[in-house]
């Protein structure tokens, strides 16, 4: 199959502006679930609202475009009835972090089998360029002229801290990793998370002067690093990308369903 | 195994951005943006069916054909 037949080809050309690292990840993610072979109709995306959220009017799968923040709750009911489909839910760092802080985390230490991946571009794009909880200190945005001073969440310390038995980070320049990583996700049973490390050229690049989509994914490249190597011990600033915990523990369906069996018998 | 061969470029010129984002990665510098801001093949000769070009465009819209289906490994270490 190729990935043209698993898009909804005519919604294109799509509404992302040019260089912007969200139709980086369509495609990176079109190509893990080419590889992993799975059929259109075994998979289910659910997003909430923002401009990465607008990737599953794309995708030919079962798609919900849900309200803001609230994507994992969704999510979690069809899966709860569903448990045989494979969810798929990409959120913006807004989407999952700041209205959706409380269900990420709470879905995280559940375990429920699904895949979230944080599409973060350090930024609101879609409502005009404010900051998020994942802008960082020093940063600039439109809610913060003089310089952010709010400091960020880590996803991956924050899900790894939530329980998530899966637990990576990439960004939009390494196409492959990027593919790769999120076939994992997709294939491991459990809750999840895969942080993506993506570009808003129109609002995040501009406002801090970070350049082109070009520029900014040169900066990807430059400032991350794989988890332990060298240069990690030489510049502790890089960032690490890779899969940093991957456990298996019980799942939620599969205990809930062992609950039901149990209540039956009864 | 057999080095892939280039059979063809297929750029959808109405998904094209003109983000320049292959015409920046290619490693063999084979492609550029023409007037009208949309990627084009100049040196198509130089291609090595690598398809970084397809995996890093945002908007789907370049895609190697090649004698062998399946890709070689992108040359750049830094992608892995
Ligand atoms: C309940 C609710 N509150 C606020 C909004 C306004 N809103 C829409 S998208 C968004 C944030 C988008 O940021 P992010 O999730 O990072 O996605 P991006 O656009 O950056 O991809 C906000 C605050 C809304 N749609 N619904
Ligand atoms: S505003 Fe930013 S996040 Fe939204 S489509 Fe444009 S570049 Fe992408
Ligand atoms: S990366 Fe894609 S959208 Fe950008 S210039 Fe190349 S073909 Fe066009
Ligand atoms: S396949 Fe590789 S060498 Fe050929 S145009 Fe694309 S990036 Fe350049
Ligand atoms: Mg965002």
């Amino acid at each position: 199959m190729a990935i043209k037949d698993y898009i909804r080809e005519r919604f294109f050309p799509h509404i992302w502006c040019p260089g912007c690292g969200h139709g980086m990840v369509l495609n990176g993610l079109l190509r893990a679930i080419e590889k992993i072979g799975l059929d259109k109709n075994e998979i289910v995306m659910v997003s909430g609202i923002g401009c990465s959220a607008r990737i599953s009017g794309y995708v030919d799968f079962h798609t919900m475009h849900t309200i803001h923040g609230r994507a994992l709750a969704f999510a979690t009911g069809i899966k709860m009835s569903r448990p045989e489909l494979k969810l798929i839910v990409p959120m913006g760092d807004g989407d999952a972090l700041a209205i959706g802080g409380n269900h990420f985390i709470h879905a995280a230490r559940r375990n429920m089998d699904m895949t979230a991946i944080v599409i973060n571009n350090r930024v609101y794009g879609m409502t005009g360029g404010q900051f998020s909880p994942l802008s960082g200190y020093g940063t600039m945005s439109t809610t913060s002229p003089y310089s952010n001073i709010d400091h960020a969440f880590d996803v991956v310390e924050l899900s790894v801290a939530a329980g998530a038995s899966f637990v990576g980070r990439t960004t939009t320049y390494h196409a492959q990793q990027m593919a790769d990583i999120l076939g994992q996700a997709i294939i491991h049973k459990g809750f999840s998370v895969v942080e993506i490390m993506s570009q808003c050229p129109t609002y995040f690049g501009r406002k801090n002067r970070l350049g082109s989509a070009i520029d900014m994914l040169e900066h990807f490249k430059e400032n991350t690093t794989p988890i332990g190597s060298k240069a990690k011990q030489k510049n502790p600033d890089l960032i690490e990308r890779g899969i940093f915990v991957q456990k298996k523990i019980p799942e939620y369906c599969d205990e809930y369903k062992k609950i039901i069996e149990r209540a039956v018998k009864d | 195994m057999d080095e892939p061969k280039l059979k063809e470029h297929v750029i959808n010129r109405d998904w094209c951005k003109g983000c320049g984002i292959c015409v920046h990665f290619c490693p063999k510098k084979v492609l550029e943006l023409d007037d009208g801001d949309k990627a084009f093949a100049k040196r198509p000769e130089d291609c090595i069916c690598c398809k970084l070009c397809e995996f890093m465009c945002p908007d789907l819209a370049i895609e190697i054909i090649s004698s062998r289906g399946t890709a070689r490994r992108a040359p750049t270490k830094g992608l892995l």
